[in-house]
């Protein structure tokens, strides 16, 4: 991975000439690779692709996103996912394949207006992305402090193998729940506790691509600087941390990148 | 055109005291607008001008959304208060006629086929107007759509040209724009060398046309500069290291 060049970038910006594979917010015209987006590009050896900075979210298949019942039809449920597509979560899911609209009554399980955590199922760009709540965590939320952040700033909230969200969890005594679509839900028994991890949630969203956050962080929260945290025993419940590990090297490069300039 | 003054004097210098091959003084600020998804505001000059991008977004009416494509919506609006006598905010003829070209200017920078069924709202609206204020539309308008995330090849920047006492001159100001013999806003993609707009307003011979696209062309390429600092200094601030390896090569 130290093999990896990285560079800030603006649209139009040449990356790298050469034979190198577009991943993510690049194009390729003859030989050359060029940004799309304004980040950090990284050339590695599988390819070369831009970490975008800004931007709203578009869904991809397997996100794990937080959304709004907006409205339902006899067979599904319409999502407001915070994204330029609203989604769908068929009846099917949750009442299994003999569904029927005639015996079943959808209200019971989703009203309108109520929030739901959910994993897209199937989405690619010609039609709406589809939902399933049939995963562990997954379904209604009945209660939390909800927020929204933009999506580009999901992977350092989460930090690098969930660390600066286990820090805010750890000092604020509360459960946070991230959806890739920015879309955060706060809960805990104190609500100082919620009150302050809100505070450093906004506070990470704002100052994402600042050098040496984790350290003023720490300070919001009063977090002792040296003991790095040692794994204790959470509940599954709702840390988002099956998801953090499969977005992991970006974030991972994210936070690198961000040392880097912190030792600058 | 009549002109009934001397726009250039014996020093060469302008009315507003610049060469011929100056450009008027032009600051961006990126992301005024907190509502937007992206935003800049240009000063042109005396041009003040706020651009706010808004999508991708879901299309209304939906009947207007393209299935391969996402649909770019302008809109270039003076305010009331914008010019020396009060102008009606309906949008007049030259409006819809500017929101137009600005859209054509815009598009082929923009990878719309990125997002399908999607449509991407820029509105453009002047606060205070000098001459020029298309291109200085358009300097904000690309810089806010960057702001934004939208996949883009290019930045688009803008810049106009014209002939003033027989003499080919940068970026046209109002008095010239009025008085002067004419007039050409050129929209310009620095990276892939490619003209996004080009029009004429008034005459030029074969010799003055090329002087002039030239001319414009190499403004556009300074205003690009200014919009790729502004976009820098918002998103990396004055990390001077990385920024410079990002710089062109």
């Amino acid at each position: 991975m130290h093999d990896v060049k990285r560079r800030y970038v603006i649209p139009g910006d040449k990356i790298a000439e050469g034979n190198f594979r577009p991943l993510m917010n690049v194009v390729k015209s003859g030989s050359t690779l060029t940004a799309t987006r304004i980040g950090i590009a990284e050339t590695g050896r599988d390819g070369v692709k831009v970490i975008p900075l800004s931007g709203v979210y578009i869904p991809r298949v397997n996100d794990l996103v937080i959304g709004k019942i907006v409205d339902h039809s006899s067979l599904s449920w319409e999502v407001d996912i915070n994204s330029c597509f609203s989604a769908h979560l068929p009846a099917q899911d949750v009442f299994g394949r003999d569904f029927t609209p005639a015996r079943d009554d959808m209200s019971k399980h989703f009203a309108i207006g109520d929030m739901i955590t959910a994993r897209i199922m199937a989405f690619d760009r010609t039609r709406d992305p589809m939902l399933t709540v049939q995963d562990r965590d997954l379904g209604k939320i009945e209660r939390g402090e909800l927020l929204m952040i933009s999506a580009t700033r999901v992977p350092r909230l989460i930090g690098k193998r969930g660390s600066m969200i286990q820090m805010i969890e750890q000092a604020t005594q509360t459960r946070v729940l991230i959806g890739q679509n920015g879309i955060v839900v706060v809960t805990g028994r104190n609500p100082e506790g919620i009150k302050l991890a809100v505070r450093a949630i906004k506070m990470v969203e704002e100052e994402a691509h600042t050098a040496n956050l984790t350290q003023r962080i720490k300070v919001l929260l009063n977090v002792p600087d040296t003991p790095p945290q040692q794994e204790v025993s959470r509940a599954p419940v709702g840390t988002g941390s099956d998801k953090p590990q499969e977005i992991e090297s970006t974030i991972d490069e994210v936070e690198e990148e961000l040392e880097v300039e912190g030792e600058k | 055109m009549t002109q009934t003054r001397n726009l250039i004097d014996e020093n060469g210098k302008r009315t507003d005291g610049r060469t011929a091959d100056e450009l008027r003084e032009v600051k961006i600020t990126v992301g005024t607008v907190r509502n937007a998804d992206g935003s800049a505001f240009i000063e042109f000059g005396k041009n003040k001008i706020v651009a706010a991008v808004y999508g991708p977004r879901e299309v209304h009416p939906k009947h207007m959304a393209l299935p391969d494509r996402c649909v770019l919506r302008c809109r270039y609006h003076m305010s009331p208060f914008s010019t020396d006598t009060r102008k009606s905010p309906a949008p007049s003829r030259r409006e819809i006629e500017i929101s137009k070209v600005m859209r054509e200017a815009l598009e082929p920078a923009l990878m719309l086929e990125d997002y399908p069924r999607a449509a991407i709202d820029v509105y453009v609206e002047v606060l205070q107007s000098d001459g020029g204020s298309r291109c200085a539309g358009i300097d904000a308008a690309s810089v806010a759509l960057a702001d934004a995330g939208i996949n883009m090849r290019d930045l688009v920047a803008a810049c106009a040209a014209g002939k003033v006492d027989e003499q080919i001159v940068l970026d046209i100001n109002d008095t010239e724009d009025k008085e002067g013999g004419a007039d050409m806003p050129v929209a310009y993609m620095p990276r892939l060398d490619q003209v996004t707009l080009l029009q004429l307003d008034g005459k030029l011979s074969q010799e003055q046309f090329d002087e002039c696209i030239d001319k414009a062309i190499t403004g556009c390429k300074m205003v690009y500069e200014i919009q790729r600092q502004a976009l820098i200094q918002k998103y990396f601030g004055n990390e001077t290291e990385l920024k410079e390896e990002a710089a062109p090569q």
